[in-house]
């Protein structure tokens, strides 16, 4: 599989996504230049962590309108798959392609450690390899990773299932003590109602090898990989 | 706008003596101009010319066989780690900004030395902090300790660099006056190391990075004074901003730059910006430099000459271009959307000459500004309030009746209770290599093949797999050893560093050192610093663990007096293998716990409490001689260590040292972190009842060096026993690894708590105080 991993100036977890992708996973991954028009033969993108555009003016605001991302707006539509993470979910969340906002974390601190995530809903080709309810290990950094949205998108988002993984504690509940900056609903990440489009602000690849505390997160990327290969529809082929 | 006319009131304003005044006028032959006055003055205060502390620093152990570029050669010295491969750390000071302004001041501290570090073609990989603060109850304190920790955090964090560990301490003493010293390493291949030479007659000379603007005017000659109740008020603009996006782009565009062969000598600008690194390039490579200030790209309108040159805006780099290769330098700046501008060029006249609207302001031998700055060897002597310290004995105090309250004030202390508070804001995770998390004895990090600078196309080394290598990083410094007595507190800095690198599984390489100091015009505050370099480089040569290079800062003290000497120590060591790489926890139930070296140090007349946490914390009392070193025995403990550690029976392994052998247990039980709301705690049952003789806060509190708490595997602890005494290292079996509770009996009576309620008091205490 290939996976174009988007480079922006000031992306910072770019290089940690290519290196779990290919020498951790097998598969096939380069860094995508922001000025670049086009996604060249990726099969999904991956919109990395980081401060892109030094987070000026407000976090993911300015990337995108960057030329990259005008490829992945049509990437998307064509159902192309899209993971962004921490940075790369705002980023997605500016560009309308995810609904709803991050905003500063309740403490107005940065916060970074181990979190719990539970998998809210297994139908996506993002938790394809997670059944409903696993209980995930993985690493927050953020100072804006709360996340906001009003009440009617709250109850499209539910309706839809696009609610795919939601702060708990180590039993899987729910807790207010579980969740690390104040997001409404507990909610970690989310995908868009063709579910081809996700974001969450957890980092998958900083919990992909045993040697690094944890491979929680590779179960998401491999879930992509499984769906990709064996579970998309036949148009998208 | 004309320059104001030399007087002597200006030359004193410029923080210059008489005799350095007359110096200045033999190297001219004539009268400086205003702006070489403030050249002179930037370039021979303390921060730059280490002009009082240089016979000092020359007694440093400075060579091994793994060293490849030594202190004081370079920006930062670089160590050989095998493979082809080779790492370049330094620590610096950014103390005086931070006392001013502790958000920017702190920031701007990460920020230069991240340059310091690829400036000499390294790919910057971690980041640590050493910070000093006065009580954490005072309002002021807080503001500092939190404005402190967000500019680290919002430095590091948005250029991407994991900050991985570092210290924290908080006294009195340091009150008004924070340490904040910010440490950086970076990883390249041999071939790659870039040096700051203006080296090549005729070579063009680059500006790349912003403009330059009237911010942090002459800060390095603000870091060289005493701070008084008027600096805040009007040296806030001696502090620079920093702009970490900026930075990102400009390591990412170096980087790539230095790999196409274009570059003759890089140098950024830090400490006195241009003037600096234009002198200091050109004396490197014996060559002259020769610039045109109206090229520099300027932020603010009408900047003389001397604004311009002392200016310490950040985030610039000067880059000496080969002769003809300017078009590479100029797109691979353009890509990546950053300022660049040719200011001039290198000449053979071993002159630095600064041009301004068609005049020349400046005409100076560089070598002579660069390297003959004057030299002082300070008068010391013992201070006075040894009488006082020294004549402290233990019937001074009671011995406890209650230990185990004791060491709940010790875990909730804030200088000993966890620093979560602190690291949780750090991306201590980014770039995918941080193995052990902070909170253990020593950081480790792995190496993979992305740590390492862009190769040039086609390169043969891009072919060369890169081996599975891991660092370990800690850095320490009991300043209150220090103060009561320099010379063994400059010894057991280093040998706690390198006993925390021990405890990981680590081989010393080298060590990169503070010193924050006085005013060494004071004969006590420079016998504090004399001493205390004495004792570093002793124990330096001990653990083969050479100097690097590092940074000094004087003037340390504050309307209320003068800091505890704090020679900060950041040591490096290398883990051979993953197998090897330890922490400090308890790992499973029924383990037996070992010590290895004595709970009391029968020599030591106060019994390890001279100068411990528990004096200080339960009887306010900084009083008496810390516990003395015996260096050779520590160097025996952590080879004994280390074998122990390869023969693959230690599970865990901490050191003892601020709360002695009781806060050492109380970690080892409640240190392992899973996620959020989630630690891992673990009881344990000690027997200490076998040592009758001292006393019962001795036994708990005291701080004898050369002691390491283990755990190993039942079916192990013959083989470790036996191994450690072949060694000749003391051994004793204290106990088990079971149930929820610490339980210590002695001979005074068994004591109790649960892990739980310890682990509250120890892992919330900063956060409870810093939400009052």
């Amino acid at each position: 599989m290939n996976f174009a991993v988007l480079q922006f100036p000031g992306s910072n977890c770019d290089q940690d996504c290519v290196h779990v992708l290919k020498n951790v996973l097998g598969h096939s991954a380069w860094l995508q230049w922001h000025k670049e028009r086009s996604l060249g033969a990726a099969d999904a993108v991956i919109v990395p962590g980081g401060f892109s555009y030094g987070d000026y003016l407000r976090t993911g605001a300015i990337a995108r309108f960057s030329p990259v991302m005008q490829a992945v707006q049509e990437f998307a539509a064509q159902g192309g798959l899209v993971l962004g993470i921490c940075n790369g979910f705002q980023i997605l969340c500016e560009a309308g392609l995810l609904p709803g906002a991050l905003v500063r974390n309740r403490s107005l601190q940065f916060r970074c450690e181990h979190v719990y995530l539970r998998v809210a809903a297994a139908d996506s080709p993002f938790t394809c390899c997670t059944p409903e309810g696993t209980v995930l290990r993985i690493p927050v950094a953020h100072g804006e990773g709360c996340y906001f949205a009003d009440e009617a998108t709250l109850q499209q988002l539910q309706a839809g299932r696009q609610i795919l993984w939601q702060y708990c504690n180590v039993r899987g509940e729910l807790t207010e003590r579980a969740n690390p900056n104040g997001s409404v609903l507990n909610i970690a990440g989310v995908c868009n109602a063709g579910r081809n489009v996700a974001g969450l602000m957890p980092h998958p690849e900083r919990a992909s090898e045993a040697i690094l505390n944890g491979e929680d997160g590779r179960r998401l990327l491999e879930s992509m990989i499984e769906w990709w290969q064996k579970r998309r529809p036949a148009a998208a082929a | 706008m004309s320059d104001p006319a030399i007087t002597p009131e200006l030359v004193q304003k410029h923080g210059l003596t008489p005799e350095e005044y007359q110096m200045i006028l033999d190297i001219l032959g004539r009268v400086p101009t205003y702006t070489e006055l403030g050249i002179f003055s930037v370039m021979w205060s303390e921060h730059c010319s280490y002009k009082n502390t240089r016979p000092l620093l020359k007694t440093f152990p400075t060579r091994s066989s793994c060293i490849l570029v030594g202190a004081g050669e370079e920006n930062a010295g670089i160590v050989d780690i095998g493979d082809g491969l080779a790492i370049a750390f330094k620590m610096e000071s950014h103390n005086h900004p931070s006392a001013v302004e502790p958000f920017q001041g702190a920031a701007t501290g990460v920020g230069g030395i991240i340059r310091d570090i690829f400036t000499m073609g390294a790919r910057p990989i971690c980041a640590m902090d050493s910070l000093r603060f006065g009580e954490l109850s005072k309002p002021a304190v807080k503001r500092l300790f939190s404005g402190v920790v967000a500019g680290i955090a919002h430095y590091g964090n948005c250029f991407g660099i994991p900050t991985l560990g570092g210290e924290v301490y908080f006294d009195r003493s340091f009150e008004g006056n924070p340490l904040v010293n910010v440490f950086a390493l970076g990883v390249l291949r041999h071939e790659q190391i870039a040096r700051g030479k203006a080296s090549g007659v005729g070579n063009p000379v680059f500006y790349v990075g912003p403009a330059t603007g009237r911010d942090g005017l002459a800060g390095a000659a603000f870091a060289s004074q005493d701070l008084t109740e008027e600096s805040a008020e009007q040296q806030r603009g001696a502090v620079q901003v920093g702009d970490p996006f900026m930075e990102k782009l400009l390591v990412e565009a170096c980087l790539e730059l230095l790999a196409t062969d274009a570059v003759a000598g890089i140098q950024d600008m830090g400490a006195a910006g241009l003037t600096c690194s234009t002198c200091e390039t050109a004396a490197r490579a014996g060559t002259g430099i020769e610039i045109e200030l109206d090229r520099v790209p300027q932020r603010a309108p009408n900047m003389s000459a001397y604004e311009i040159m002392l200016s310490e805006s950040q985030e610039r780099m000067l880059i000496i271009v080969k002769k003809g290769r300017e078009a590479e330098v100029q797109r691979i700046f353009d890509k990546w959307d950053l300022p660049w501008a040719q200011i001039g060029v290198v000449t053979d006249t071993g002159r630095m000459v600064v041009k301004h609207h068609g005049q020349v302001v400046a005409d100076i031998p560089a070598a002579k500004l660069a390297n003959d700055a004057p030299v002082y060897h300070r008068a010391s002597q013992p201070p006075a309030y040894f009488q006082k310290t020294r004549s402290f004995s233990l019937a001074d105090v009671a011995d406890t009746t209650r230990p185990m309250d004791a060491l709940k004030k010790l875990l909730e202390w804030p200088t000993i209770a966890s620093k979560n508070w602190v690291y949780r804001q750090y991306d201590h995770m980014v770039r995918n290599g941080t193995v052990v998390l902070p909170g253990s004895d020593a950081a480790v990090v792995r190496l993979k093949e992305d740590c390492l600078p862009v190769l040039p196309a086609g390169s043969a080394a891009a072919e060369r797999p890169i081996p599975e290598k891991y660092l370990a990083l800690t850095s320490d410094c009991n300043a209150a050893y220090v103060y009561l007595d320099p010379y063994e507190g400059g010894k057991a800095a280093v040998a706690e560093a390198a006993r925390n690198l021990a405890c990981s599984g680590a081989r010393p390489l080298g060590v990169t050192d503070n010193l924050n100091f006085g005013n060494p015009h004071n004969p006590e505050l420079f016998y504090q610093l004399k001493e205390a370099v004495r004792g570093v480089a002793e124990a330096c040569r001990v653990f083969d663990a050479p100097v690097t290079g590092g940074n000094c800062s004087l003037y340390n003290q504050s309307p209320e007096g003068p800091i505890d000497p704090t020679p900060t120590v950041a040591m490096v060591g290398l883990i051979e293998k993953r197998e090897h790489i330890t922490t400090q926890w308890f790992k499973s139930e029924g383990d037996r716990i070992l010590l290895l070296g004595e709970p009391v140090d029968a020599a030591d007349p106060l019994q390890g409490l001279g100068g411990s946490a528990y004096l200080l914390r339960i009887h306010r009392k900084k009083m008496g001689t810390p516990p003395p070193c015996d260096l050779q025995r520590e160097k025996l403990l952590h080879d004994t260590l280390r074998e122990l550690i390869a023969q693959g029976w230690v599970k865990s392994a901490h050191d003892c040292s601020e709360g002695g052998l009781a806060v050492c247990l109380a970690e080892c039980c409640m240190s392992r972190r899973e996620a959020r709301g989630h630690s891992v705690l673990v009881g344990a049952e000690v027997d200490l009842s076998a040592w009758k003789d001292c006393r019962l806060d001795a036994l708990w509190f005291g701080e004898a060096h050369g002691r390491v708490v283990i755990s190993v595997a039942p079916k192990d602890e013959q083989a470790v026993i036996e191994r450690a005494r072949l060694r000749g290292v003391p051994v004793h079996s204290l106990g088990v690894v079971k149930g929820q509770s610490l339980k210590i009996k002695t001979a005074h009576g068994a004591y109790t708590a649960r892990v739980s309620t310890l682990h509250d008091l120890w892992w919330n205490s900063i956060d409870r105080a810093m939400s009052d």
